[in-house]
């Protein structure tokens, strides 16, 4: 490792390394604009100057410059403040002095410098330069007078979101950043040029001259609107929440977010359950906690315990859904369902169900096979890390499913089931590029595990991944992606057991208990089963319910979520729940008291000590233990059984999946702005 | 005084014929395969012995810029390009090697290419040169035609290809790393460097990138022999150039003299001296509007080479001398050049997309004088703060001519604005 001198501080860097993070290693900070760890080196904003010995007598730009062994770097010598200044002058005589109308003031990478390296007047006397805002769609706000050309969006664009759209026209002074034609951008992760503009060109459009960074409480959260487990943090003031960000986790989602988990936020204030309500002579009428529960109780009454049971919904938290099951447990219900979507699932055995390889691995597979799931929509980090995996070059990609632009190259092999045999018996040359591969991986979409040969597809999968060297004891390439960010936790914790949902919609039950499930047809639901809807927005259970209990969205309750990698994590209370809205597991301590029948646990803590007891994999908050497989036996159902059915799509609509994005202003813009013209007619 | 037997381009004016039949009888392609027979690295060698400086600008020694090539082709093939973009103001000797003696640039081509282990050779020819380009062309034509490149070059083994490409008339595009761009189909915007093109230049392939009259001269000083070449001109800058002697003299005129010569003689012999006399010239730009002009003072004695004018705080550049008499306004001139480099400012990095619109603005004021004296100095704080500060050399040719005017004419500037000043102070009206 080559050793440089920063400032007479020795320090080793990685070999291949550059200047500026040799400088960074030294603990010099360097300013800079243009560049960033995650994008390409543009060297075109010249605020890294540092001065280098033996090289010429000029700065240089430090995030450009590799170093070598011996290297002597200075960052505090005249030449490289005067350097800085000038740059810094330059930058500032074109940019528009609005601070006080600017967005991004407060958290403005050039405010910040300019303090330490800006003059006190400008000696620029003539007229500034002017910039016409291009309209970027519903997200994205541009005052493009601002932009100081340092490209970062341009370099995100292509090479993260994989989606060339942003570009620079015209050259000199009138160069100009935006798309080349008009238009909304495309990218399920283009609220990130938000977070990447250094400056307030690119500002967020539904929080424009909403709220100041120094306002706002921050809380650290876990996104819910997919699997991803994606890290963010909550900004909140009062008892609104007004803006979320990611949280950077190398392993999860490094410092991007999709756009839904970043702009759906305005769907919690709206339609929301404020307080309970019971149906009375077909209508529903509001009604106080008392009334609701003993509306229930008394429709228990005599009702066996086998004719109830529950679903829990996609965002539900897993204190929540083992409060649920402990109800049920005490009700002498078994009846507990999560799979809305009916996809097979095989909950005998953790790694029949999750992300095994996990996100951060997918940069050591050698190879790809994607069955009936379009990560791009599903999971848009994950898809993310697949297109990185693949600029870093040798990584083939299979797609078996919907044909779909995934930002990168794919190799369209079928669209059923029916086209795994070819792979299966190795025929098809696909099988030999899997079968070559070192660290080979396959990525279950529940477009293929939702159809009724689901179980037959999962086994063949598995059957696949254990063929052509998938799982090996170092090394396991068998992965499940869910959408649900509850799936995980509700399938760790047996939430998958006695009658099925279809089962229980179709008269099974006489009581079901909806615990935030939505994403079923709920009319469907037979006439006589009374309906207890537990949840936060008035959606499709709400609509069908009997009785309904306000619950809290998960920007307002203490949560455990576990991400389709089975990575355990936990979200804190940011604001409260609305009106009469109640914590969830706290509204079925209370049920549970009513009918005489007190769940074991007063305080969340407890509660979570009960989830270990549960199972043990609620104790590994946060880290994501690296494992092979060590039992091929796959999971149960006939790996030749498959249809020719096609796969459909699990995303219609990657702006609404979920109740809260359902409800939320933005992401109707979105879905105007990009959705095929014959859906939004067809809704 | 260069003799006419020591002249390598003997068709400058287009005198003779330009096509192959022609060439051929000025010693062009005679036995082109005996050179390449002397094998890579004696051809290398003998151009650095020759003492051969590049002639785009920079002056960098040509034998040792095709050392920097890897000896051994991998997996990656080489390249040779070869920068036509001759866009610098003042500048039109590539030219008219490009219309007259096109065979002198195909042969250079073929034997660099082969001493740099390049199968390829791009041409990048400026936007505007139609018809130079067109002439090129046909001279090409006519070489693949009569076996002289393509498979088995001139008989010498040596499979070569070469093409053609015309920019789109941007300046920045003859920076080598923007017009690997450029011709990659990308946005003229030079390179970060390093990694310089010798490692990763087109298509990220080791790529050597030449000026028109570096390439066209190698065949000449390879017939005639290092040592003939390196004993004309002045020690380290040897050899023949092309000077392009434009502005005020009688005769203004491309031609070819040693390196070295005074630039008095340049001007009085060649150009029919300076227009109403020596007496009367102001300044000279002596190597394009890049480099900081000199006055009369210094001219009297300069010789025109790399060291000698270096020496002088200016340069030989593409040696295109732009003379001004006195009848010219230097700010004014000045001021146009900042308009020129504010218009070709490829706009990707800060000091110059900046500064360049900001000395423009202060020049335009400069020149009519409508400016505080304080603003001399700010400009030319302006022009330092740019210089050495960017990806390119473009900085650097916005700032020097600027530099050399508030140098060599501040009194002048001073003159100007006290007397904008004088003539908009009307006497206190009444009533006020």
């Amino acid at each position: 490792m080559p050793k440089v001198t920063v400032d007479g501080i020795e320090v080793e860097v990685p070999a291949g390394s550059n200047v500026l993070q040799a400088c960074e290693a030294a603990g010099k900070e360097i300013p800079r604009f243009c560049y960033h760890e995650r994008l390409s080196v543009a060297g075109n904003c010249r605020m890294c100057l540092v001065e280098i010995e033996k090289a010429p007598p000029k700065p240089f730009a430090s995030c450009a410059y590799p170093v070598n062994d011996g290297m002597v770097v200075h960052t505090d010598t005249p030449m490289v403040k005067a350097a800085r200044r000038g740059v810094m002058e330059f930058l500032l005589i074109n940019h528009p002095l609005d601070c006080p109308i600017c967005d991004q003031g407060g958290e403005c990478d050039l405010q910040d410098q300019a303090v330490g390296y800006g003059g006190d007047h400008s000696r620029y006397h003539e007229a500034k330069r002017a910039v016409v805002n291009p309209d970027l769609g519903p997200l994205v706000k541009t005052i493009m007078t601002r932009c100081i050309h340092c490209t970062r969006c341009i370099r995100f664009s292509t090479e993260i979101a994989g989606v060339p759209e942003m570009g620079a026209t015209a050259r000199g002074e009138s160069m100009a950043v935006g798309t080349y034609i008009e238009k909304a951008l495309s990218s399920e992760l283009s609220g990130n040029l938000i977070d990447i503009c250094p400056v307030g060109a690119l500002t967020s459009k539904p929080y424009a001259f909403v709220a100041r960074p120094w306002e706002l409480k921050k809380t650290d959260s876990i996104d819910v609107l997919d699997a991803v487990g994606a890290n963010i943090r909550v900004d909140t003031r009062g008892a609104e929440v007004l803006r979320i960000l990611p949280r950077l986790n190398e392993d999860v989602n490094e410092e991007w977010l999709g756009d839904k988990s970043r702009f759906a936020l305005d769907g919690l204030k709206r339609r929301r359950l404020d307080t309970p309500w019971v149906r009375q002579n077909g209508k529903l009428v509001r009604t106080s906690w008392p009334e609701a529960f003993a509306a229930i109780e008394a429709k228990l009454a005599g009702v066996a315990g086998d004719r109830v049971g529950a679903v829990a919904g996609d965002l539900c938290d897993a204190e929540s859904m083992l409060a649920l099951k402990d109800v049920m447990a005490s009700l002498g219900s078994h009846n507990l369902d999560c799979r809305q979507d009916g996809a097979s699932l095989d909950a005998s055995r953790r790694d029949f169900y999750c992300f095994n390889t996990s996100i951060a691995a997918i940069e050591e597979a050698d190879a790809l096979l994607i069955v009936g799931s379009n990560p791009r929509h599903e999971a848009p980090l994950i898809n993310a890390r697949i297109r990185k995996r693949v600029l870093a070059g040798k990584f083939p990609v299979g797609l078996i499913g919907a044909e779909a632009d995934l930002t990168y190259k794919v190799a369209h092999l079928g669209t059923s089931a029916a086209d795994l045999a070819g792979l299966l018996e190795g025929t098809h040359e696909f099988a030999a590029t899997l079968h070559n591969a070192k660290r080979p991986m396959i990525i279950v979409g529940l477009g293929a595990l939702r159809g009724d040969d689901g179980a037959a597809v999962l086994a063949a999968c598995w059957k696949l991944a254990s063929a052509t060297g998938m799982l090996t004891s170092e090394w396991h390439g068998f992965n499940v992606l869910h959408t649900a960010a509850a799936r995980v936790g509700a399938l760790d914790l047996g939430f998958a057991t006695g009658k099925k949902l279809a089962q229980m919609m179709n008269g099974g039950v006489e009581v079901l208990w909806l615990l935030g499930a939505d994403e079923f047809d709920t009319s469907k639901i037979s006439s006589n089963t009374f309906v207890i809807y537990q949840g936060h927005h008035g959606d499709r259970g709400a609509a069908r319910a009997d009785v309904i209990l306000p619950g809290s969205a998960y920007t307002e309750k203490n949560g455990t979520y576990v991400s389709t990698e089975g990575r355990v994590q936990r979200g804190e209370l940011a604001v409260f729940p609305p009106g009469e809205a109640k914590e969830d597991w706290k509204i079925l301590r209370a049920f549970s008291a009513m009918i005489q029948k007190p769940l074991p646990y007063d305080t969340i803590e407890a509660l979570r000590v009960r989830l270990e007891q549960v199972n043990p994999i609620f104790a590994t908050l946060d880290v994501l233990p690296r494992f092979g497989c060590g039992d091929l036996t796959g999971p149960a159902g006939d790996a030749t059984a498959l249809s020719s059915t096609p796969f459909l799509p699990v995303v219609a609509n990657y702006y609404m999946t979920d109740p809260i994005s359902r409800a939320s202003a933005t992401m109707a813009a979105c879905t105007e702005a990009h959705a095929p013209a014959h859906a939004v007619a067809a809704e | 005084m260069l003799s006419d037997q020591d002249r390598i381009f003997t068709n400058l004016y287009g005198l003779h014929d330009a096509g192959l039949t022609g060439a051929r009888s000025r010693g062009d392609w005679d036995n082109t395969a005996a050179l390449i027979a002397k094998g890579r690295e004696a051809i290398i060698e003998e151009i650095k012995t020759s003492g051969l400086r590049g002639r785009g600008g920079a002056g960098f020694p040509t034998g040792l810029k095709w050392s920097f090539m890897p000896k051994e082709i991998g997996e990656r093939p080489h390249y040779l390009v070869v920068n036509a973009d001759e866009s610098e103001p003042g500048s039109c000797k590539d030219r008219d090697i490009l219309r007259h003696d096109p065979h002198k640039l195909i042969e250079g081509c073929l034997v660099a290419s082969f001493a740099m282990g390049a199968h390829a050779c791009y041409v990048y020819v400026r936007g505007e040169y139609y018809n130079e380009a067109a002439a090129l062309q046909r001279a090409v034509d006519e070489a693949y035609a009569a076996g002289l490149i393509g498979k088995n070059a001139s008989g010498s083994g040596w499979d070569f290809d070469l093409y053609v490409h015309r920019g789109a008339g941007a300046y920045i595009c003859g920076e080598e790393t923007a017009l690997i761009e450029s011709l990659e189909g990308k946005k003229g915007m030079p390179r970060l460097k390093p990694p310089f093109p010798a490692a990763m230049g087109l298509y990220g392939c080791p790529t050597t990138v030449n000026n028109v009259e570096s390439i066209a001269v190698t065949p000449t000083i390879l017939r005639r022999g290092a040592a003939w070449f390196s004993a004309l001109g002045r020690p380290k800058n040897a050899g023949t150039k092309l000077f392009s002697i434009s502005g005020h003299v009688n005769k203004p005129c491309n031609v070819e003299e040693e390196l070295g010569i005074p630039l008095r003689e340049l001007i009085d012999h060649y150009c029919g001296g300076v227009r109403g006399g020596w007496d009367n010239l102001l300044a000279v730009i002596p190597g394009g509007s890049s480099v900081p002009m000199i006055p009369k003072s210094v001219c009297d004695t300069i010789l025109m080479d790399f060291d000698s004018l270096r020496d002088v705080k200016s340069g030989l550049g593409t040696a295109a001398v732009i003379v001004m008499d006195k009848s010219t306004d230097p700010i004014k001139a000045i001021a146009r050049l900042a308009q020129f480099y504010k218009h070709e400012s490829c706009g990707q990095c800060t000091p110059c997309r900046e500064g360049t619109g900001w000395m423009k603005r202060v020049m335009d004021r400069m020149v009519t004088g409508r400016a505080e004296i304080a603003e001399i100095d700010v400009l030319e704080q302006v022009t330092r703060q740019i210089e050495g500060h960017t990806i390119c050399a473009l900085g650097d040719a916005a700032a020097w001519p600027i530099q050399g005017l508030i140098k060599n004419f501040r009194p002048l500037m001073e003159e100007r604005i006290l007397a904008y000043k004088a003539s908009k102070s009307t006497p206190k009206m009444a009533a006020e």
